[in-house]
């Protein structure tokens, strides 16, 4: 769209910026880049301007005026933030029902989670016994939430609720839709006519009914059509209509990543006398997940953002306990605190995921 | 004595901190014919891509029809209007047929009403000889054809001078030689022409001047006969050695 | 030979298994069904509803059926549909162009207001932006009056109506005998067009004849244009054109969402154009605008347009988040339906039945859409 004289917008790659003094250095970037035209200049102002007063009143709300140690009361009466709040319901919010002095559990586990991706984000280390590690972690989560098997206190599932179900929600729900979606996406290419007619009857009706009638589907029909006697938890049936909604996503995005691959790659393999299974496996299958990495990632993202529906069957999610927590009659109105509390905790997580995508991406051109 | 249509004095450019252009000067004729060639990376499609402020220079003077092409692009729309470009990759336009292809910045460029444009189009389409494709889309052309369609598209704004940047690279060698016919032509009409190529022949068939650039310089400039047969600088003829085997 | 037999042989087995299963789950729900004394079929749609609709496009009482309540509930997702999409597209556009700025400044703050947005789940910013209107709004006997005529209160937005006394249908009448015309005289026209040379002036004028046509029947009934303004009665405000806090919160949240992604569509989308084409008709000598506008655009609209229909859809399938903040779509009113009557199974069928409509709908246009802009090419 038209480059100035100035090639690059960083300053570290324009030889005629680096050539000048330092302060004159940024004064011709602050030019080209804010100052260019007078209605530029207007532009830049009006938005430093309305940037300031932005600051201003964040850092007076949050910080300045904020009320830390206190009762509702004092709350109300100061112009703050209400900090006391949150730090009061924090454990509510983030922990959910659980029982105060079985925190630690939860609390630990999540500590080994975040361990656990911090390892996992290397690309040197995915391999098999990353797989099985992180299945252990998943058996270990069941058993230590739950207790009952290596003697600590029981806390049954109805109990368990906020972050810890979120990420429960999330973590299996990734793990199974993408397996899923990788074997409807095949079945749609599959020259059966059966296999593709049911994959594409699977794949286009669920992506075209909203998420929340899966829910309720989950949650008031399913019992309808289980046996006499056979009950499912409510939070199991959840994660699967979950499980299933995304699956339809993750199969479009495969098969969008199976149609980038040219034909010479499957005819090139099958001269060299591989069959069908093997060259889906070793050739056609990597190359194709590696295109679509980052509509990947987009679709894990939008299954941990909808995980906050499970809300509306009334199941104990971080919006569940965020929600509940404004109902306390002693602490009545600051939902503002505690919307942008949990709305933190969610940006953390997406956007973290998001980076992670583009780093993975750039990984994979430059190799 | 004429002044130039073209004159580049003391010209550099830079890529952020890559040194892309050393020195250009440069003087063309109105009418002459010149040919540019040389290794990848040497700067030639640069220089090309300069002249009409596809490119931006830092330093030195570009001097186009008598206007100053500034650093910022001051008279670049003038400029345009009579510089023609023929692209590597054609470009043309995959949403429009053929004839709008060519109609296109007449009209709306030159504001010439439409019926006008059309039968000036049908002419030239005529010129590179691909008169029964009128309504057909790019994609349902060959190379080929679609690069005489770039030529007409360009020659339709009837500009005085035309500037080639590797036009038959990209194309399968039986279509090269359509293309270079169609170039062949045009220069026995009298346009001038600034070709980036490796097409050796052509050079030696319609060029005035042979141009051969190295690492941003221009290394040589002789007429053909010259050039060809008794270069002066040894890398010119390294060059020739790997090109003319 | 045998190869075919054995796929057949396979696929025959896959299909005996769906319908085995599918039987089973047939039965069992039969069982469950008739357990519970609920009776299937769609007869419930015809009994009296028994409840109320906070907000509705048509009227609707208690006294209505199960299936009226489901057309106010359809309604209620239109009407928030198309106001959606349409601010929505308004801030994508306008965020979208902001982010290919050449300010530093605008360019990073779109990127992070887009980047904010899409980050968060639409459900807490429902809740977010509802909690906003009826906790920080004030009551209606405090209610803010940013122009004389307009309430905010906690009780949603109030506006001045506007009271035509048009026919309307004389009105679409005539716009409708004006495109007539047009159409006839295209052809002339475009002759005139052609041989006189292009001129914007002479199109604009051309285009403003419908828009005369529709007018006239309203100006020759007397041109009334009365505002019946909202007034401050008792606990209410009367008259006038109101909007719901949920209405609002539905609105504002679905819009901002949708938009945001819709914002990164348009930018990818002008930016999927290979630069070639910016070279060669800017080497022709069209002016930045003309390259934009002749060239740039219709192009990327190939991109842009698939992407944008799936927004909508998205869009429309997100209203259904209503059931969270008690407005009256048609998830909504179904899931009032479900819980009152039990019918379970044929209200959710009847659900996902609606959005499919919705979706395949979709489908089909993108599928025209695509074969569209083939231009030329062999797919």
């Amino acid at each position: 769209m038209g480059a100035g004289q100035v090639k690059s917008i960083k300053i570290s790659k324009n030889p005629e910026l680096l050539a000048l003094p330092y302060l004159k250095r940024y004064h011709v970037w602050l030019k080209k880049n804010l100052f260019a035209t007078p209605i530029d200049t207007l532009m830049s102002i009006t938005i430093i301007f309305i940037l300031w007063k932005m600051t201003s009143f964040l850092w007076d709300w949050l910080l300045t005026s904020a009320v830390w140690v206190g009762t509702a009361e004092n709350c109300r009466q100061a112009q703050g933030a209400c900090i006391a709040f949150l730090l009061e319901k924090a454990p509510f919010i983030l922990f959910g029902f659980y029982p105060q002095e079985s925190i630690w559990r939860p609390l630990l586990l999540f500590c080994f989670f975040i361990l656990l991706i911090a390892f996992s984000k290397k690309r040197e280390r995915w391999n098999l016994n990353l797989g099985i590690f992180w299945c252990a972690f998943l058996a270990l989560f069941f058993i230590f939430m739950d207790g009952s098997f290596i003697g600590l206190k029981r806390v049954g599932i109805e109990k368990w609720g906020g972050l810890p179900l979120t990420l429960m929600l999330a973590v299996l729900g990734i793990g199974f839709s993408y397996p899923l979606g990788i074997a409807l996406a095949l079945g749609r290419k599959s020259k059966l006519p059966v296999l593709k007619g049911l994959s594409i009857i699977y794949i286009e009706s669920i992506r075209g009914v909203p998420l929340i009638s899966l829910l309720f589907m989950s949650s008031v029909m399913m019992p309808l059509f289980l046996p006499e006697g056979v009950t499912l938890h409510k939070l199991l049936r959840a994660q699967l209509a979950i499980i299933f909604f995304s699956s339809a996503y993750m199969a479009e995005v495969v098969r969008g990543g199976l149609e980038a691959i040219p034909q010479g790659q499957w005819e090139a393999a099958r001269a060299l006398g591989l069959n069908k299974m093997r060259i889906l496996q070793l050739v056609v299958l990597p190359q194709a997940l590696r295109v679509v990495i980052a509509p990947t990632v987009n679709t894990f993202i939008g299954l941990f953002k909808d995980t906050s529906l499970v809300i509306i069957i009334a199941l104990f999610d971080l919006m569940y306990t965020a929600k509940a927590s404004l109902k306390d009659p002693e602490w009545l109105g600051f939902s503002v605190e505690a919307y942008m509390f949990v709305a933190l905790i969610y940006f953390v997580f997406c956007f973290s995921m998001s980076k992670y995508s583009r780093r993975l991406e750039r990984e994979m051109s430059k190799g | 004595m004429t002044t130039p249509i073209i004159e580049i004095s003391e010209m550099h450019k830079w890529f952020d901190d890559f040194h892309v252009l050393k020195d250009i000067n440069l003087k063309i004729d109105k009418g002459e014919k010149i040919v540019i060639c040389g290794p990848s990376g040497s700067g030639k499609s640069t220089l090309v891509r300069c002249l009409n402020n596809l490119e931006k220079y830092q330093s030195g003077k570009i001097i186009v029809n008598g206007h100053l092409l500034g650093k910022r692009g001051q008279n670049v729309e003038l400029i345009r209007k009579e510089v023609g470009m023929v692209f590597q990759n054609f470009n043309l336009f995959p949403h429009k047929n053929i004839l709008d292809n060519l109609t296109l910045a007449p009209i709306w460029v030159r504001n010439m009403p439409k019926k006008e444009a059309e039968e000036r189009a049908m002419e030239y389409l005529s010129l590179v000889k691909i008169d029964d494709q009128t309504y057909k889309f790019p994609a349902q052309l060959s190379g080929g054809q679609q690069q005489r369609v770039a030529i007409a598209r360009a020659l339709c704004m009837q500009p005085k001078i035309m500037l080639f940047d590797e036009p038959t690279s990209a194309l399968d060698p039986e279509m090269v030689k359509e293309v270079l016919d169609v170039m062949e032509d045009l220069a026995a009409k009298g346009m001038t022409m600034l070709v980036v190529s490796h097409e050796m022949g052509f050079a030696k068939q319609i060029a005035d001047k042979v141009l051969f650039m190295d690492e941003g310089r221009i290394l040589e400039s002789a007429v053909p006969e010259l050039f060809f047969k008794c270069p002066k600088h040894a890398r010119t003829k390294e060059f020739l050695a790997q090109v003319l085997h | 030979m045998i190869l075919t037999a054995k796929r057949n042989l396979l696929q025959g087995i896959v299909l005996l298994l769906i319908i085995i299963i599918l039987g089973l789950l047939f039965l069992n729900a039969k069982n469950n069904l008739s357990q519970q004394g609920i009776q299937s079929g769609f007869h419930f749609l015809g009994l009296e509803s028994g409840f109320e609709v906070s907000e509705s496009v048509i009227d609707f009482t208690p006294r209505d059926t199960y299936f009226t309540a489901l057309l106010v509930g359809i309604l209620g997702t239109l009407k928030v549909s198309l106001v959606g999409v349409l601010f929505a597209l308004i801030i994508g556009v306008f965020v979208g162009l902001m982010r290919l700025s050449e300010n530093w400044l605008l360019a990073k703050l779109s990127l992070s207001f887009i980047e904010i947005i899409r980050n968060i789940p639409l459900l807490l910013q429902l809740f977010f932006w509802y909690a906003l209107f009826t906790e920080f709004l004030p009551s209606v006997r405090n209610s803010l009056r940013p122009f004389s005529n307009v309430f905010l209160n906690n009780r949603g937005l109030f506006l001045p109506a506007v009271e035509l006394g048009a026919r309307w249908d004389l009105m679409f009448l005539s716009l409708a005998l004006s495109l007539v015309v047009l159409f006839f005289y295209r052809k002339k026209w475009q002759k005139i067009k052609n041989d006189l040379g292009v001129d914007w002036r002479f199109k604009k004028y051309i285009l403003c004849l419908p828009l005369v046509m529709f007018l006239l029947p309203w100006v020759f009934s007397g041109a009334k244009f009365d505002f019946i303004l909202p007034k401050h009665i008792g606990f209410n405000i009367v008259d006038g054109i109101s909007a719901s806090p949920e209405f609002i919160g539905l609105l504002l949240g679905l819009s901002l969402y949708t938009g945001a992604f819709m914002a990164e569509i348009i930018r990818s989308g002008i930016l999927s154009v290979h630069k070639g084409q910016w070279e060669a008709a800017k080497s022709l000598g069209l002016s930045r605008t003309q390259v934009l506008f002749k060239v740039v655009i219709p192009q990327s609209l190939r991109v842009i347009i698939p992407a944008m229909t799936s927004q909508i859809l998205n869009l429309i399938k997100n209203s259904s988040l209503a059931v969270a903040i008690a407005y009256p779509d048609f998830v909504s009113v179904a899931n009032t339906i479900l819980n009152q009557t039990g019918q379970a199974i044929e209200v959710i069928g009847i659900i996902m039945a609606v959005y499919l409509i919705f979706s395949l709908s979709t489908s089909f246009f993108m599928n025209w859409y695509n074969r569209k802009v083939l231009w030329g090419q062999v797919k």
